[in-house]
């Protein structure tokens, strides 16, 4: 079948194990999306922006503090979470309860401003971040050569997916969290502070995007523009997973990276914008969403 | 209002009152709501407000919860200003309500929407077997979804996920709206057991007949003021006057 189609196999899970790395990013990034719309109903246009400070942060905690990658892999998303705390606190706040599209103005208006500011003083062009030496080199696993950081990257990323939907759909935590998405006057009358933990959902959401950022600064370089390219991919993939859904961001995040890693194999003029093919018909058939609830 | 209708009914203790409530305004952005509204409710006291629709008996309800926007006066629980306080500063310190309608969350399981309301206190809360001896049906339907309830399964939830967390006033709004008779027995019941319990009530309720079988103590209510009080002995004697006032 491949020889019938001109394609090695080689070449087929080169481009599937790409498409998963991808896949990775649009999962936790989406899924960041998702839990700040479900709890706070704004959507998150700084996202990519947070994901680009995530890899800064890997970056600086390196070349100035000097703490390798596995540290930066807890703490940038830590500071970067702190930062989101922060904007929720002193800006978004302001605005809840206003028309969404608000939120939508100041979070875009503030993803230019953050990525003017590392252009500003970084440039446009990558810093390298170096693969932390556990991870370099590659694995033969038979039908191809693996790269170990590309593997660690999916497994990884799929283990933070899986547990944020346990920690939302099974804990009592994520009781919390589901409740205040649906009546948060209610919650907060039973005696449990809902506006703190607004913040912290946010803060939450932000850490996922951060996160992503340590993961992909090894593979791409740190450069201001990099959420700015991602991000409207990722919008599309929480368009088509459903707004506010949590499995459907993670599922529609992996396997819109795969669909795109197969499409470079089969008809590569079209890679960059069947993301966007599919956005257009799910919205025709399903607005809102394959995992979306119809209001 | 005279003096006299404020007066303590004559059948009630003369405690401290557990909640007091003086010239209580309320609003819902521009309209202005609750004109001043007066009562009080004491320990282990049972009490009833009666009023037509629309007389603000909710409303006075979720202004002493701290969920309606604007609200001025004064309303004291366990002698502490509670007016100005954020809802949940209100639910910690044992004041909890069981809203009209009923506010089971649906995505959330019966189990979950059970154990939502934290613990305020460490003592006080009905253990989850004795709920499930006063609400039978509860447990057997702990795994299903909260929007798979019937309206009489989802008040009885709605009644029962406050009883544990050791709030000592429970707010109670027409937990017999719309239910069956067998149903609505079954809640006298357990409010009749709740107060032997200790537990003090706010009981808000159209159906006099009702709240004549639990409430110790009746506050009428219209156009956002209480127009009249009497003790449950003097019911009889205020028929008349009663029908006239909810228009039965
Ligand atoms: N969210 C709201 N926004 C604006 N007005 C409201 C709101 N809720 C209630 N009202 C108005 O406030 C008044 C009092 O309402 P409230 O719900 O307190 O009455 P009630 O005595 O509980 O009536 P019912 O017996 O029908 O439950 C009514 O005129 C109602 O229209
Ligand atoms: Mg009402």
């Amino acid at each position: 079948m491949f020889a019938l189609l001109g394609i090695s196999p080689q070449q087929l899970f080169q481009q599937l194990l790409v498409g998963l790395i991808n896949g990775s990013f649009y999962a936790l990034l989406s899924l960041g999306l998702s839990v700040i719309f479900g709890m706070l109903n704004i959507v998150n246009f700084a996202h990519g922006a947070l994901y680009m400070m995530g890899a800064f942060a890997a970056y600086f905690l390196l070349n100035l503090l000097g703490l390798n990658y596995w540290f930066a892999l807890v703490l940038a998303p830590l500071i970067v979470g702190a930062f989101g705390a922060l904007l929720e606190r002193v800006l978004l706040r302001r605005l809840a309860g206003l028309d969404p599209l608000y939120s939508l103005l100041l979070t875009f208006g503030l993803a230019l401003v953050i990525q003017g500011l590392f252009q500003n003083f970084f440039g446009s062009s990558g810093l390298p971040y170096a693969m932390p030496s556990q991870l370099t080199g590659a694995t033969n696993l038979g039908f191809m050569f693996l790269p170990i950081y590309r593997g660690w990257v999916v497994v990884f990323s799929a283990v933070v997916c899986f547990s944020t939907w346990f920690l939302i759909e099974k804990t009592r935590l994520g009781a919390y969290l589901r409740a205040a998405t649906e009546n948060p006057t209610l919650v907060r009358a039973f005696g449990i502070n809902v506006p703190r933990m607004i913040t912290l959902t946010y803060a939450f959401g932000i850490g996922l995007a951060a996160l992503a950022g340590v993961l992909a600064a090894p593979i791409y370089q740190v450069r201001p523009a990099m959420g700015a390219d991602i991000i409207s991919v990722v919008f599309a993939v929480v368009v088509i997973g459903g707004m506010g859904s949590i499995l459907g961001s993670i599922v529609t995040g992996f396997a819109l990276g795969i669909i795109e890693g197969l499409t470079k194999v089969f008809y590569p003029e079209a890679s960059n914008t069947v993301v966007f093919v599919i956005m257009a018909f799910v919205l025709l058939i399903r607005p809102a969403g394959l995992f979306g609830r119809t209001a | 209002m005279t003096d006299a209708m404020l007066a303590p009914a004559k059948t009630a203790s003369a405690a401290a009152p557990l909640l007091k409530i003086s010239g209580l305004e309320a609003w819902y952005g521009e309209s202005h709501i609750l004109h001043g509204v007066d009562f009080d409710v004491r320990p282990g006291e049972v009490v009833t407000l009666l009023g037509r629709n629309g007389a603000g008996k909710t409303t006075t309800l979720k202004s002493i919860m701290g969920i309606v926007g604007k609200r001025k006066g004064s309303a004291r629980f366990e002698g502490k200003e509670i007016i100005g306080l954020a809802s949940d500063r209100i639910a910690r310190l044992g004041i909890a309500l069981c809203p009209e309608e009923r506010g089971i969350f649906a995505s959330l399981s019966v189990q979950e929407n059970l154990m939502l309301p934290p613990r305020i206190a460490a003592s006080g809360g009905l253990t989850l077997d004795r709920i499930f001896t006063l609400f039978p049906n509860l447990k057997e339907r702990l795994a299903s979804g909260g929007s798979k309830l019937s309206g009489g399964e989802q008040q009885m939830l709605a009644i029962a996920r406050i009883l544990r967390t050791g709030a000592k006033l429970l707010m109670l709004d027409e937990p017999t709206e719309g239910l069956a008779p067998v149903i609505i027995q079954q809640i006298g019941r357990t409010i009749a057991e709740l107060k032997q319990e200790g537990f003090t009530i706010l009981l808000v309720e159209q159906n006099f007949r009702f709240a004549s079988t639990v409430a110790d103590r009746y506050f009428v209510m219209e156009h956002g003021r209480v127009i009249d009080a009497f003790a449950n002995s003097e019911l009889e004697a205020n028929m008349g006057k009663l029908h006239d006032y909810l228009g039965v």
